[in-house]
């Protein structure tokens, strides 16, 4: 009982926490999805100029670990005489590793496209950013939307390395109330279920919204939805519109 | 570069231990997960999918603070900080490994289960002796994959204070101020070390492909 009584002394604090937790996860989606689109336009682009550095920032973006990213952009820029607030860096960082991620779901979206409907398009002699703008991508957008709003959730778990550079989000609100009064335990689970009530929440409204999908919740990283021939439930989308 | 490298290198054998431990943990506690959640009594099912739920909603660096900092800070218990990553780390790769083992086992053909049912075979001979050899080939490839994404997530740990690449990368940066450098020979680290888990996922889905055609 005395559990829940220091709760309500922490909540209002860490309902300032999730705030920041929840503005870093809309800044670094503004900043990483429009990047990540651009990254998966330019991985497929004819020009190796253009399609390798591409390539070479989403695999580095990918493979290196997140909070990795996000000290390089902490102790790095300063170097570079920029001095920004831990905020903008995690949001920088961040922001980064979201467009290597949403790059290849995009990537994933273009080439679910039938071939056929490129070389109509060519056919008929469209530009190729009329082509990429009124065939290619509405019908994409409609593949990716699913594994973005699972990799947002990600995200918004994600936001909580920014502890380690000092953003004031929920997990350094935790950490601070427990290292004044030595509740540790109080205050992580209390994090933990903020944490926790809200992922899970969005998991079951992912869920009920397209339902065939396989769960989308990982840790870091998900190991591509492999085709499965004896398991229809195990299809990949874009297997399922070619059939 | 190379001064870097070396000092950086200290921290690779806690960076491997971590991620090999919590990936041994993971991969034996995630088939138990998978097998429970494929039973039909709910009351069976419904824990395993509880735990698996809650490992993976909330966040690897909160797990780790809880373990650390609450369970491992008693007067009974005192986790060092490798134990209380591997714990923590092994547990949420668990949940993760556990949808991993499960796709594996739905791509065993139902005839093959029914088979076993025909023969009455035990359930442990059932699993041990055809379902596995089957379903395990099939769930190498994306565990090669979580084995990357916990090689990345392992540098969590260094917030509680594992003296592994990470932690060695911040502690050099505070001395020398090279956060550039020392972050991007960091970086190339992780990528490097991936590469042989990744070279397995690609040698395995060969043989899967082949295996594949053949039938």
């Amino acid at each position: 009982m005395s559990m829940l009584s220091e709760w309500q002394d922490y909540l209002p604090d860490f309902l300032d926490g999730l705030g920041v937790t929840l503005e870093l996860t809309a800044v670094s989606l503004l900043v990483g999805l429009p990047l990540g689109l651009a990254l998966a336009l330019a991985m497929a682009a004819p020009r190796r100029a253009v399609r390798w550095p591409a390539i070479l920032l989403v695999e580095v973006g990918r493979g290196a670990p997140a909070l990795v990213v996000l000290y390089f952009v902490y102790y790095g820029l300063p170097q570079l005489s920029l001095t920004w607030s831990s905020f903008v860096c995690a949001a920088i960082a961040l922001g980064f590793t979201t467009a290597a991620y949403t790059a290849d779901i995009f990537r994933a979206g273009i080439n679910s496209i039938p071939v056929g409907h490129r070389e109509a398009c060519q056919a008929l002699g469209l530009s190729h950013s009329k082509e990429l703008r009124l065939v290619v991508l509405p019908q994409a957008i409609r593949v990716v939307i699913p594994p973005l709003v699972g990799f947002c959730i990600l995200l918004y778990q994600g936001t909580s390395l920014a502890f380690a550079v000092s953003v004031p989000e929920l997990l350094s609100r935790a950490y601070s109330q427990a290292s004044i009064t030595y509740q540790f335990t109080a205050t992580l689970t209390l994090a933990g279920l903020v944490y926790g009530a809200i992922s899970l929440a969005a998991v079951a409204l992912m869920r009920a919204r397209w339902p065939r999908r396989a769960p989308t919740v990982a840790g870091a990283a998900l190991p591509p939805e492999r085709p499965d021939r004896t398991n229809p439930s195990w299809e990949t989308t874009s297997e399922r519109r070619e059939r | 570069m190379s001064t870097i490298l070396s000092e950086l290198a200290a921290g690779i054998p806690q960076t491997i231990g971590i991620t090999l431990a919590s990936f041994v943990v993971a991969a034996v506690l995630g088939l138990p997960l998978a097998v429970l959640r494929r039973s039909e009594v709910w009351l069976v099912r419904l824990p395993a999918v509880v735990v698996v739920e809650v490992l993976r909603a909330v966040p690897p660096i909160v797990w780790l603070f809880l373990i650390y900092y609450s369970l491992g800070s008693t007067d009974q218990v005192r986790l060092t900080t490798f134990q209380a990553a591997v714990i923590g780390l092994g547990l949420i790769y668990a949940a993760h490994l556990s949808e991993a083992y499960r796709a594996g086992l739905n791509a065993v053909p139902v005839g093959q289960w029914e088979a076993t049912r025909a023969l009455a075979l035990p359930r442990r001979q059932m699993y041990a002796r055809v379902i596995l050899p089957q379903a395990l080939v099939v769930v190498v490839p994306p565990m090669a994959t979580f084995a990357i994404a916990l090689l990345k997530d392992s540098a969590i740990a260094s917030v509680i204070g594992a003296t592994d690449i990470t932690f060695q990368a911040v502690q050099l940066t505070q001395q020398d101020l090279n956060g550039l450098g020392n972050f991007t020979v960091a970086g190339l680290l992780y990528i490097a070390l991936g590469v042989p888990f990744a070279l397995v996922a690609r040698g395995a889905d060969r043989v899967l492909s082949r295996r594949l055609v053949g039938s």
